[in-house]
């Protein structure tokens, strides 16, 4: 792991991941992911499918347990504790496949699971006036339930979402997946929005070109393991890299 | 059939579809939720019953014996949930019902040891008792009508509850995707046994009011543990609202299935068979039942 140096970053780490190891059974896919998320940033996690990137957001979600390594948040080790214990620690997960509650109405899925922010975390807490405001589109489809909605409809509800848990890190397994360009548009426009507001951000996507517009620092992982990290441009100016690792 | 046995068979009918209903939504919460099968769901209904009829010749007050034999039912179904079924729910159904199975054995051993074999008559309360003359000439028992009401009562509260209320969007949310409704931070095992107390509270409730229309006795729940899964079959695992549309029918299928074969002169018998026709045809239409939960 030395050759991937972790990059000296100004803000100080939200998220640490240190060497965890996860398996399926018998198949070990991560194998020894590291990375860190600071205050404010946003980060990505890049690679081809199948490389370990939702393995790597479901064991820092609790969700699959690890094997070894450790996760800190804010200090504290949230590794081993079940799935709601680590979203109440602050993780908001907006999951792969989008994962809205097909049976209840947009406006029951976003306040279903609502929770106010943890106190002195400051910023200004969600409610279903700043999703709607975000989202003019799931205003007006209060009523529908999640599975009348657009695929495009779907995410922004999932985003909508976790916001409403006031998460102080927000994941993205690939949140623009499937959906057509104007769609794809208006979620990067509401992240670049997220990010101004000074949301941290772990996103998993393969558009790189607005990734790095919009992102602060980068992790490639192949078979389980980061093999670069570094800054957006870094990420821009090296082709081979891109190429290489990411097909593009 | 004249008119007024019509009536009164089809407030039978009625009544036993809301009793029906009370032990149906508990399973069929449990079974739509949890994914698990509970057998031992008509143990908490006889425990609902021993307790009440216990209580009563203690105090001496119905309303009192039934509260305290609601909450009774509550903490027992909690316990039950807490030392034996969570270990359960990631386990095969068959898995599920031979120990659910085990669980009827444990609590008809205990009823037992605690109150002996013979069966328990429980008289229906004095404020209770008598008929009201619903129309001119017909009258009906003021207590079965009052069972009808609460049974009605609950069905709205439980409406209310699964449409209306926060703990009803995470009970239908965790029937449609538990994993999500736990990494959006819900402690989704505390949930459960919390749901879990509910419907062992209906279910206690449902024992308590048939002890004194029928007998407080052991595997009391049993019969009725069969013809409830009946109910949440057609209704659909998971639904409510399907579980009180089946419930009913189920009741009145059930009661006019008595009736009407003995006038016409066929074999009484072909009442045990009803039910279960009905299932089948209505499976065979609606392969999920009547309102499926899911999908």
């Amino acid at each position: 792991m030395r050759r991937c140096a972790e990059p000296i970053s100004a803000v100080t780490s939200m998220l640490e991941v240190r060497g965890i190891e996860t398996s399926y059974g018998p198949s070990q896919v991560l194998f020894g992911m590291s990375l860190s998320v600071g205050q404010g940033e946003v980060v990505t996690l890049l690679g081809r499918n199948g490389m370990g990137k939702t393995t790597t957001v479901r064991s820092i979600m609790g969700l699959v347990p690890i094997r070894a390594g450790e996760i800190v948040f804010d200090g504290r080790r949230i590794s081993g504790l079940p799935a709601y214990r680590v979203a109440k620690a602050g993780l908001g997960l907006v999951p792969e496949g989008r994962q809205v509650f097909p049976n209840l109405s947009v406006r029951e899925n976003l306040i279903a699971t609502a929770r106010p922010p943890a106190p002195g975390s400051g910023g200004e807490a969600w409610t279903l006036e700043r999703v709607y405001e975000l989202f003019p589109r799931l205003k007006e489809r209060e009523n529908n339930m999640g599975n009348q909605l657009s695929g495009g409809e779907q995410q922004m509800l999932a985003i909508g979402r976790a916001l409403m848990t006031n998460p102080r890190l927000l994941i993205l397994d690939e949140a623009t997946e499937g959906l057509a360009p104007i769609i794809r548009a208006e979620i990067w426009h509401c992240l670049a929005a997220l990010k101004a507001q000074g949301q941290s951000i772990l996103v998993i996507d393969k558009n790189i070109d607005a990734l790095t517009r919009i992102a602060d620092r980068h992790y490639i992982i192949e078979k389980g393991r980061v093999v670069w990290s570094g800054s957006s441009s870094e990420l821009r100016a090296d082709e081979a890299i891109q190429h290489r690792y990411l097909g593009v | 059939m004249t008119p007024l046995l019509f009536l009164e068979q089809t407030l039978n009918g009625l009544q036993l579809g809301v009793t029906l209903f009370l032990m149906a939504a508990g399973l069929t919460l449990v079974f739509g939720i949890m994914n698990m099968v509970n057998l031992a769901h008509g143990s908490l209904y006889m425990m609902g019953a021993y307790y009440c009829a216990t209580l009563l010749q203690w105090t001496g007050s119905f309303v009192l014996s039934a509260v305290i034999a609601l909450a009774g039912a509550a903490l027992t179904g909690i316990l039950v949930e807490v030392v034996a079924l969570r270990t359960l729910y990631s386990r095969d159904h068959l898995d599920q019902v031979l120990a659910t199975f085990g669980l009827i054995l444990f609590f008809n051993e205990l009823v037992k040891i605690l109150w002996g074999p013979i069966a328990i008559f429980m008289d229906i309360p004095g404020f209770l008792a008598g008929t009201v003359e619903i129309v001119p000439g017909a009258p009906y028992p003021i207590y079965r009508l009052v069972v009808l009401g609460v049974g009605v009562l609950v069905a709205v509260f439980l409406w209310w509850l699964i449409t209306r209320t926060c703990l009803g969007m995470l009970i239908r949310a965790g029937a449609s995707n538990r994993e999500m409704v736990g990494a959006l931070g819900v402690d989704i095992k505390l949930l459960y046994t919390l749901v879990f107390g509910l419907g062992a509270a209906l279910a206690g409730l449902a024992g308590l009011m048939a002890g004194p229309l029928y007998v407080v006795e052991i595997g009391m729940g049993d019969s009725m543990l069969i013809k409830t899964f009946v109910v949440i079959v057609i209704g659909g695992i998971g639904s409510i609202r399907g579980a009180f549309v089946a419930a009913v029918i189920v009741g009145m299928v059930d009661t006019f299935g008595r009736v009407v074969p003995a006038m016409i002169g066929l074999t009484p018998s072909i009442a045990e068979m009803a039910i279960y026709i009905l299932m089948a045809a209505i499976l065979f239409w609606r392969p999920s039942g009547l309102f499926p939960a899911r999908g």
